[in-house]
């Protein structure tokens, strides 16, 4: 009885939208028939035409780029933070939570604040880079789409870090001094001591990182609006961009249903393996 | 049992550290304190010269209707999130079924849809329904974000409760309900509070259903505000900093005074 409401939540915000928008990616729901009512079945016409054009390919590749780029980047630095943050001194507890916050503010903020630090005319990035002699001229961030997926990453690796320190850090207090000490009486000291207990330790925790950083980062839509809206010319989208674009720009809501639909099973394939990893939760 | 020197040495790396984080977030102040001259200004200054007080009471002037509008649907969101997630998180924990198994498996799986997939049938469905441009529907919308992540971390931690600290509720003649309201409800408090805070955090930080389910500016979260500052291509960027201050202040508010709930759960969302 307890979990009527959930069942009904579920169904109705979660199974029915689904079931809609599965339905909604075989039919030609375009700006004519979304007004006139009259959208018919027209089988894969939807996912052949939304996953053959050019720009669908360019937002994949972002995507896979975007994705792995911020899961390295993220994972390394949040690792070496946490590693930091194991150790005993002053304030630790205070600095630590500070870190938090990057996370914690909306993501529409943070892409906020990075557009103007990116600015061409003023942003404080390249008035940093011209007083360090290292670019002589400021260079435009955001209009071109090689520094602007570089921009996208930097910040999605700023939101990104403070998770992953977080989770890792809890991973690292886990485990027991009295492998560490009889470590080091095996001569594992200092970089072996981190190769040959620290990694082996925090396998399932950084395999859990790994996973939920890659599902999260999959569905990273607010940083994208917020610094390129996609452009320019389409050329920074990723697929949560461009499945936006084409159901609430185009008004091609099939066409954006089959694209969404694709990024979902992307995503369950990762939900799989993040499942996998974590069996214990289930139980 | 580390020196002296080697704890300087960690806590300065420490510092430089949260230095490099909170980078931005100082470059914002800053940016909001300056007018128009000064941040265009060459070069630029990394501190306010002549701090502009005002800016703020202006930006809080025209973006306090949105302020309003996230804090109505993000209280509304915490609300229905507990109301839905403390009974099913109950259930969960305390009754061992073979059903026990799928709900959780269900809720993992639905909390790692892409958002943006269910709103573009939720467009269509909340068009049909009339609840675009209300707080009902930007309420359920954002509600997705919280019901799966509330009843994981209430779960985990009533399972934790001693079943026999529950049973003594019964002998006294109570029934679920009871038990749930007089026992586990009380001692779940802190559990409870972590999963409050990130469904209003959930709710508050959203940008893509406040974007999706709304067409008008009758009903406009301070997010969906600062995107159109964004959009409109001014150069005001004093006000959409001062805005993004603004915007910024519940999660600084809440990580002040409720540190340790955060801490607990960014770690349960991950692992149990």
């Amino acid at each position: 009885m307890f979990l009527i409401p959930l069942g009904v939540y579920i169904l109705v915000l979660f199974g029915y939208p689904l079931y809609y928008s599965v339905s909604m990616s075989f039919k030609n729901l375009n700006q004519i028939t979304l007004i006139n009512g009259n959208a018919n079945f027209v089988g894969f016409q939807n996912y052949i035409q939304a996953w053959s054009s050019s720009i669908i390919w360019r937002s994949f590749l972002n995507t896979i780029q975007f994705t792995v780029v911020s899961i390295i980047m993220q994972f390394v630095i949040g690792l070496l933070v946490a590693l930091l943050f194991n150790r005993r001194f002053p304030l630790n507890r205070v600095l630590r939570s500070l870190i938090l916050v990057p996370w914690l503010i909306p993501q529409i903020v943070s892409g906020a604040i990075f557009n103007w630090m990116f600015s061409s005319t003023n942003g404080v990035v390249n008035q940093i880079l011209l007083d360090l002699h290292i670019v002589s001229t400021p260079v435009n961030w955001l209009l071109h789409p090689e520094s602007a997926l570089i921009v996208m990453m930097i910040t999605n690796i700023w939101i990104g870090v403070p998770f992953n320190m977080v989770l890792l850090y809890s991973g690292l207090q886990d485990i027991p001094r009295e492998i560490y000490e009889a470590a080091a009486i095996d001569g594992a000291r200092g970089v072996r001591s981190f190769f040959y207990v620290t990694l082996p330790n925090l396998k399932v925790i950084i395999g859990i990182v790994l996973m939920l950083g890659l599902i999260y980062t999959l569905k990273v839509f607010d940083i994208v609006m917020s610094l390129t809206q996609g452009g320019p010319a389409n050329m920074t989208q990723l697929l949560s961009s461009w499945s936006y674009t084409l159901s609430f720009t185009n008004l091609n809501f099939g066409q954006g249903a089959a694209v969404a639909n694709g990024l979902i099973v992307i995503s369950l394939v990762f939900t799989a393996i993040y499942l996998w990893i974590n069996r214990k939760t289930a139980d | 049992m580390e020196g002296k020197v080697t704890k300087t040495v960690y806590l300065s790396l420490a510092i430089i550290v949260c230095a490099f984080m909170l980078f931005p977030l100082y470059w914002t102040i800053v940016s909001s304190l300056k007018n128009n001259t000064q941040l265009f200004a060459f070069p630029q200054t990394f501190f306010p010269p002549t701090p502009q007080w005002n800016v703020y009471s202006q930006a809080f002037g025209s973006q306090w209707p949105h302020l309003v509008v996230s804090l109505v649907v993000s209280l509304g969101t915490v609300v229905l999130s507990l109301l839905i997630s403390l009974p099913a998180a109950y259930a969960l924990a305390q009754f061992k079924l073979k059903i026990t198994v799928v709900f959780v498996l269900i809720l993992l799986i639905v909390q790692m849809i892409p958002s943006i997939s269910l709103a573009n049938a939720l467009f269509l469905i909340f068009h049909n329904l009339h609840l675009l441009n209300s707080y009902q529907g930007l309420i359920l919308a954002d509600s997705t974000y919280a019901v799966p992540f509330d009843v994981l971390i209430l779960r985990a931690f009533i399972e934790s409760i001693p079943r026999e600290l529950i049973e003594a509720g019964f002998v006294d003649g109570a029934g679920n309900w009871l038990a749930l309201i007089r026992i586990v409800t009380p001692i779940s408090k802190s559990a409870i509070i972590t999963a409050a805070l990130f469904s209003f955090l959930f709710a508050w930080g959203d940008f893509l259903y406040a974007l999706t389910v709304t067409t008008t500016n009758s009903i406009q979260p301070i997010t969906l505000s600062i995107y159109q500052y964004i959009g409109s291509h001014s150069t005001e960027w004093n006000s959409l900093m001062a805005t993004a201050v603004l915007a910024s202040i519940p999660a600084g508010l809440l990580l002040i005074f409720t540190q340790r709930y955060i801490n607990a759960g960014i770690s349960t969302s991950g692992i149990k």
